[in-house]
Formats: C-alpha cells, structure tokens, sequence
C-alpha cells in the first residue's frame, strides 16, 4: 500500500449540491481544520450509516467525550488517547489519538495496570453494581418532568414556598437530559474498553495460532447463551403461547394494527385481561429493545411503536398452533460452544499455550454478559427513554407554537433548543409570544431538505493518508479497520459488497432492502434481508429469512449472533450494502468471506 | 508378511523395507479401515531376486558404485546400459508367476491396473527423489503388468536417480524398488489433502485441491485446481477458490489408457467438489491424521456414482507432511500470573 493510492483528503470533500449549508446543523468544534489533512480518518459508517439531524449529532459528541475520558484519563490506556470526530455532509468521521513515545507509553502503563487489574479482579461484583446505577439512571430519565406552563402556578409552589416558577425548570430540566445521557455514556465505556480488551488478545491468540481461524469461529467460543438479547424474543413467543392457551389467538392475524388488537382484547372478558396483564409484564423492560441501535431519534424501542412485536405475533401463533416453537437449544448450543473451544484447544502444541489459551478465553467469558447486555441497558433502554423524553419538549414547543410538530425538536441542535427554551421561559413570563416560530422553522425545513439530499451521498470509506499501524485495539475490535479492510476500500469490486464473515454458508436469493422496522409486514418468505443495522428487535424476522446482511456491525453484533444460532449466512458492517443493493436483486450471500455478489 | 514373500496383499503390507513407502502406507490405511483401491506389492524380496538374476556377481552394480559422482556423462552411459538390462531381461519365473498370480486375483479377465513405484528410501529421501520414481495407469493384461513393474525397477537406475545416489555416496547393493499393482479407478475428481494449511501452517485446518478426472492433471502442473479448506473443528467450509480447468485427463478402460483433453466447457469453471463431498474428504483426512498422529499429505479421489460422498472416496497416498514439520514454532503465548495480564501487556505494549 502506498500513499499515492491513498484516500481524498478531508480539504478535498466538497460540499453536496443542494446542501451546502449542512455545517449550520452541528456544533464548531466537529469540523475538519486544515491539519487534519495528516491524519488518517475513517467513516464511522457503523454508528452513522445515514446523515445525522442536528440533534442526533450528540450521539457523536457525548459518546466521544466519554469513550476518551476512560481510555485516555480514567484508565490511562498506555498507547490510545481518545477518540476524535469530525462532521463532513452530515457524516461522522473518527480517528484515533495514539500514544507512540515509549517512554510516555510506560509511565501510562504504570497507571493503567493496577486500574484495570482492578476491574478484570472485581468484574462481576463491579457489573452488580454498574447494572443499579445504570437502572438509576433510566428511572432519572423517566422521571424528569417536562413543565407544562400553566397559566399561573399550582397553589403548592406559595404554599411550600417553593418560590421557584415552572419555567426555571424548562431549561433545567432539559439540561439534565443531556447530563443523564452523558452519565449513560460514561457508564457504557466504564467497563466497554476492557471487555474489548479481553476480546482482542483472544481474538489475536487464535488468529497467531490458528492463521485460518475466522472471527466468527473465535466469536462462537466466547458467545454467552443465556444473554439478554434473545430475551424480547423470547418473551413474545411466550405471549403467542399464551394467546392460543387462552384462545384469543383469533385476534392474531397477518396485517392486524396493534391498536386494534388490544382494543378488542379488552372486550374478551378474562382471557383478554389475562393476556394484557401478562403483555404489560413483558413490555418492561423487555420492549424497551430498540429497532435500531441508539444512534438516531427514530430508531424507537418496541414499546414506542408495536408494529414489530405485533407483525411477528401472527407468525408465533400461527406457529404454536401447528405444533408449537421450539424452545432455544440452550443445551445444544452450550455443548457445540464447549466442542469448538476443546477442539482447538487440544491443537495447540505446549501446556503452556493451552494455559494461556485457557486464561484468555475465561477473561472473555467473564466479560461477556456485560459486553453482549449493556447494550440493553444503554443503546436501548435508557437512549430509547431520552429520546422520548425530548421528544416531549418537543410537543410542548410544538404546543407553544415555536415548532411545527413534536418531532422538529430533532432538527434542532442541543444549544438551539436552550434558546427556543429560553425564548419560551421569557415569553410566559412577560406574558407574550414566543418569537421561535419565525426564527426556527424555516431553519428547520431547509434542514429536512438538506437530509434528503445528503442522503444520496457516498462518503468515502476513509480520508487522508493511510496509516502504518492501525494502534487502538477498541477501534480494530469495534469497527474491524485493518490493513485487509482498507485494501479492500481502495481498491472496490463493483458487484461485491465486502463486510464482515459473520455467519458461514453461502446462498443464493432474492434480496429484499429494509430502511426502517416498520416496513417488516413486507418481507416475504425465505427472501435475503438487507438492513442498516439490526437489534434484538428485529429477531422475528430471522424466522423468515435466508440470509441477513448489514450495513453495521461486527462478527459479535447482534445479527451475526442470531445468524449463526439460525445457521444462515449472514455478513454485516458492509457499509453501504443498503445503498447498493435493491429490493429484487439476486445475490450471493457468502457467509464464509464475508461478501455479497449481486448476480 | 513372510519374509522372502514375492508379492503381498496390499492389506497385509506394513514394512517400508519389504513394500516401500508408498506399498506400507496403502497398507497402513487399508488397516486403518481407510478405503484405497484393492491391489498387492511386488515386494523388494522380488526386486532383489530379479536383479539377482540379471547380475548374479553384483559386478554390474560395483561399476554403478564406482561412479564418480559429478561424472554425468559416464553416470549416463552406464545407468541407461543398466536399465536396458532391467527391462528386457525376463524375470525368474517364480517372480514372474507371483505377480501374475497377484493380478488374477484383482478380478475376472483382465483388469486395468495402475502400476506404481515405490522406493524403499522414498520417505527418508529427499521429496524431489520421491518425485522421479516412475507411476504407470491403466496397464492392462498379465504381460503388460510384468513389464511396467520392470519399468518402474529401471527407474531406479534413471540418470538422476543414480546421480543422486552418488552425490549422496549410498550403496548401490542396498537400494531396492518395490512396486504397487492396484485397480486403477476412473474417478470424478481427484487431488491432494492436507490436513494443515500448506500456506501457513494452520493445523485447525484440512486444505484440499482439486481438478476434474485423474489427479495426475494436478501432480503434473497440467491444471490450476480448485482449493478449498475446511475447518477441522467446525466442519466449515473457510475457504474456496474455483480455478478454470482447461485440461482434463480421463482413464479409458481396457488398457486404452489415459486421454488428455480440454476440460468440457460447462465443467471448467464448476467446482470439482460438492459441498458434502469436501466435508466427506476432510473426514477422511482428519481419520488418517489420528491415525498416523502426525499431519499428513494424502492422495484422493472421488468416485462416480449415487452413493453417499463418503463412501465414494479412496485414498490413494497418504505420507507424512514434511514442510512445516521440519519448522519449529515459538510457543505464540505462555500463562500469565493474572488472566487480566494479558490484557495489560497487549495495550501497554507499543505497536
């Protein structure tokens, strides 16, 4: 690889045709200065696969913020910083700040030692602990409440002397909003970067010792069985048991809305009590699952839209009544994981490898439930709640007349809704109306415009110059940049879409492209689902389908982990796979490579 | 295995001395419940008493050991006068009687046979003199067979053979050729194994090459072979690369031989392998693996028919993988006090 055959440099992106005023949707500090033309930078396609609305944008700069502050100052990783990002068109670009002095790497390592000695002793005690203050954090979230402005105060306020007046609270309370998010944040990469860590000096055991080994196989070793995920899933096909036991199952059919099913539950006396008592127990927490994977206001969680839940109810039934579902090979699954890892454990040659081998799978073992379940916690829970919680002042700005509808609130950066609410604290006050109409909604519509046109755009993989050692483990681990995969990015097949080898097999099929969670209703039997990302919402559909494809992930995300416990192929983190393949196209998923030819 | 025995079931041969490399590994697999191509050994005993025969003083081969080892010419000369002898002269008629008995028995009429070399030095040798001992297919009919085993015994007089004896200042009075006489098949495909990665070493891995019709299209460099490689422990397919074949070398019964053609077009770029027949071979692979608890480089091929993939396999070489045997690994990584140690030296170390 040489530089001439290098990546654009970050100067060299010009701005799309129609969208030239994207830089008003994100904060100053996110744009690329002029050296950064040195560095390397790479698409973060995975987290971002479509152009971020201004008030998306703090999934960038909140996770960043904490993601650096524990490798680079809480744990004082010997050879990372941070992590740092840049917007261009509306996509987020990172790299990594390595540490490359040796003498400076050696005087982080003697900080950095006892700290994450101490975490991989305690892990499971210090997980206990994490998973009370991350469930504090949701009900923080939950209970922040967004001042509905009366026209006077409650009596209470006088009487208690409270003497402080709902619209203090505008302001206040939003900003807790965002203080919450960040806590999240810092929780999520509190014990993230080391579980990554085990996973990667595994993961390059195996790959020094077996050369052929491929991820998916180390992935199979390590996968826990009895994890979160599947739990949604789980839980609903319990509810279609239980609507066929019960005999309400006649409600259950292919094209019913949830509304209405519920509706007529209600009219079926016992049964149908019965079974919204049990339905209410399964939402929380379990249909806090996101559709999407946090990064976006409208990837919602089930509970904020039951189209998923209830277009795979019809199937479940359908499913018991013909004999019933099978439960989760647990035991199976179990005994296939502990096969594999013996059988390569007994090809290494010495004791002392199959010791080492021995204490590095156990650390990724151990580290499992929290790397595979925070994800439940954080992306889905609790980013699911926030966003709800937003959209709430969004309905009271919509209310007051600064924004058209609820929704436009995400069009708005973080800083801009301050002044909307500042505008409306000001203008209840004063007994006047607030002047955000004029001054936001045409912003606003210009934004909506602009989305659309960048979403046409095809970011380059990566920018700048190529690097010669790609440092941070995290970044290798999560976004699977290697040498390979940057070849691969400079030098594009045009028919083959190149991710990761997530699931093996190869199959042949129709594709059918999937932008959102509610188009679910149109997949159709045995066709290949092409998706931005999936999530443990999405596991219904995997009953259905042939092959999976995604534009993110790695060889331990979610859909790879299903795939592989369906036994179809499935390749994810291509990128773009959505964008280049059509619903209608037939194409070879090779599950084994990691490719998808369209044929 | 009685000693001085002239010829031996294929079944029954174990000894390197007696039935050479290739005759005991056949044997050793046969054993092994490995199916390989029914067939017998024309022992060494029988090499060393049709040579006995011919040069009853031993003064011929004196004159071969009395070669200067860098003098080619003369090495020629006498070495092809030698083998001139070794293929006209008719063989003591207990030999010539044992190995036509042999081939009776491999079937009614006349069957066709291939007719394989097998040195007593091979596998202690160096591969490339492996590599000069002559193989015949598709030999038909009790004259034919006695004379290709005494083309295979001549090819251990050819001029490199001897020079390569010289450089390496062996005996001539210890060298001995034995021979394998087996049922030749006409397989559907045929090529290599080897149960580790021959590109870098991997032993989690059976690596497997393939091409349309008779394996030799591959030994001879005649065809690019598909390659495919299957997790041992899995049982995945890791790895496929289907070449175009453009050369195809078929069997014809009744002593017609082996017919080169150009691979029909509809075959050429298809996988010479289905999927379960990969998996089947790597079965067989890791089998003889265990077997001779060593990894190995096995011969295949995979018969026509209907039958299920792994009974249509037979095995015809398995010997010891030499390459990356001879190459000591260092240990890739030792136990640490603390499981968490690891972790701590991948991210305090610079990259």
């Amino acid at each position: 690889m040489t530089e001439q055959q290098g990546f654009p440099l970050p100067s060299q992106i010009a701005d799309v045709p129609g969208a030239e005023n994207w830089r008003s949707m994100y904060q100053y500090f996110t744009r690329f200065q002029p050296d950064d033309d040195k560095r390397f930078w790479f698409y973060n396609s995975m987290h971002f696969p479509e152009p971020i609305p201004a008030f998306d944008s703090v999934t960038s700069e909140i996770p960043y913020q904490a993601i650096g502050a524990n490798t680079a100052r809480l744990f004082v990783f010997p050879t990372t910083l941070g992590i740092e990002h840049r917007i261009v068109n509306g996509r987020v670009y990172i790299t990594a700040n390595p540490v490359l002095d040796p003498a400076e790497i050696g005087r982080r390592a003697e900080v950095f030692g006892p700290r994450a000695g101490y975490y991989f002793e305690h892990w499971d005690s210090l997980y206990e602990g994490w998973k009370e203050r991350v469930r504090g954090l949701i009900a923080e979230i939950e209970g922040i409440e967004v001042p509905s402005l009366p026209e006077w105060e409650d009596d209470d306020v006088v009487f208690e002397s409270r003497g402080v007046a709902q619209n203090h609270y505008l302001v206040e309370n939003f900003g807790k909003c965002l203080a919450l998010y960040s806590k999240m944040w810092h929780h999520h990469t509190e014990m993230l970067m080391l579980g990554y860590g085990a996973y990667v000096v595994f993961f390059q055991f195996c790959q020094q010792a077996f050369p052929e080994i491929s991820d998916q196989t180390v992935a199979r070793m390590v996968a826990g069985i009895d994890v979160i995920m599947y739990r949604p899933d789980d839980e609903l096909k319990a509810l279609a048991r239980l609507a066929v036991e019960l005999g309400v199952d006649d409600l259950f059919v292919e094209g019913a809305v949830a509304a209405d099913v519920l509706a007529a539950l209600e009219t079926r006396g016992d049964a149908g009590a019965k079974w919204l008592d049990e339905f209410a127990k399964a939402r929380d927490p379990w249909f806090h699952v996101s559709s999407g994977d946090g990064f976006y206001h409208h990837h919602l969680s089930w509970n904020d839209d039951l189209t998923v839940p209830f277009t795979a109810l019809p199937g479940y039934v359908a499913a018991v009544k013909a004999g019933g579902i099978a439960p989760r090979p647990t035991e199976q699954l179990m005994a296939e994981r502990e096969r594999i890892a013996t059988g390569y454990r007994e090809l290494l040659p010495t004791d002392d490898e199959k010791a080492a081998f021995d204490q590095m799978l156990g650390l990724c073992r151990l580290v499992f439930p929290f790397v595979e379940d925070h994800k439940f916690y954080c992306e889905h829970w609790f980013t699911t709640r926030f966003f709800q919680k937003i959209k709430e002042f969004g309905a009271l700005l919509a209310r007051v007349g600064v924004l058209a509808e609820a929704d436009d609130v995400f069009h708005l950066h973080h800083t801009e809704i301050d002044q909307a609410l500042a505008d409306v604290s000001l203008a209840w006050a004063a007994g006047s109306p607030p002047l955000g109409a004029g001054h936001f909604q045409p912003v606003i519509a210009e934004r909506k415009r602009m989305l659309k046109v960048l979403k046409d755009w095809s970011p380059p993989a990566a920018l700048g110059p190529v690097p010669e050692a790609l440092n941070d483990p995290a970044v290798r681990m999560l976004w699977g940049i290697t040498a390979e995969r940057i070849e691969s990015w400079l030098n594009p097949d045009p028919d083959e879409v190149v991710g990761v080898a997530a699931s093996s097999g190869v199959v042949e099929g129709v594709a059918r492209v999937l932008h959102d969670v509610a188009e679910i209703g149109s997949l159709r039997e045995g066709e290949i689902l092409v998706v931005p990302v999936t999530a443990p919402s999405w596991a219904p559909v995997f009953a259905k389908i042939k092959a999976a494809v995604s534009d993110i992930g790695g060889s331990m995300s979610h859909a790879a982990i299903v795939a592989r416990e369906y036994g179809m192929p499935a390749v994810v983190g291509c990128g773009d796979a959505t964008k280049r393949i059509r619903t209608g196209d037939r194409v070879r998923v090779d599950g084994d490579r990691g490719t998808v030819r369209v044929l | 295995m009685t000693p001085g025995s002239l010829t031996v079931p294929l079944a029954d041969a174990s000894s390197a001395a007696e039935a050479g490399g290739k005759g005991a590994s056949l044997g050793f697999l046969a054993r092994a419940g490995v199916a390989v191509p029914p067939g017998f050994v024309v022992t060494a005993g029988a090499f060393a008493a049709a040579v006995a025969a011919l040069d009853p003083a031993g003064a011929l081969r004196a004159e071969i050991s009395a070669l200067p080892a860098g003098s080619l010419a003369e090495i020629g000369r006498v070495a092809a006068a030698f083998r001139a002898r070794v293929v006209a002269a008719p063989l003591p008629p207990p030999v010539a009687a044992a190995i036509s008995a042999g081939y009776a028995a491999l079937g009614d009429g006349s069957p066709d046979v291939a007719v394989r070399s097998s040195a007593t030095v091979e596998d202690s040798a160096d591969a490339s003199f492996a590599g000069l001992q002559d193989t015949y297919l598709g030999v038909c009919g009790s004259s034919p067979v006695l004379d290709h085993v005494r083309r295979c015994w001549a090819s251990l007089y050819n001029d490199e053979s001897v020079a390569y004896r010289r450089r390496l200042g062996m005996a001539e009075d210890g060298v001995a050729m034995a021979v394998v006489v087996q049922r030749m098949v006409g397989p559907r495909s045929a090529g290599v194994m080897f149960t580790r990665s021959p590109v870098t070493g991997d032993r989690s891995v059976v690596a497997i090459e393939g091409t349309w019709g008779l394996g030799s299209a591959l030994v001879s460099g005649d065809v690019t072979p598909d390659s495919f490689t299957v997790s041992k422990i899995t049982g995945e397919i890791t790895g496929r690369r289907v070449s175009p074949k453009g050369r195809l070398h078929s069997f014809i019964p009744n002593g017609r031989g082996v017919t080169v053609t150009d691979t029909p077009a509809a075959q050429r770029e298809t996988a010479c392998l289905t999927d379960d027949e990969i998996r089947a071979l790597a079965d067989v692979a890791r089998q003889v693996e265990a077997h001779y608890g060593a990894p190995q480089d096995i011969e295949w091929a995979m018969l026509e028919g209907d039958a299920p993939a792994a009974e249509r396999i037979v095995l015809l070489q398995s010997r010891p993988e030499t390459v990356w045997a001879a190459r000591t690994a260092a240990p890739v990584a030792a136990p640490k006090a603390r499981p968490a140690d690891h972790v701590l030296s991948l991210f305090g170390k610079p990259q």
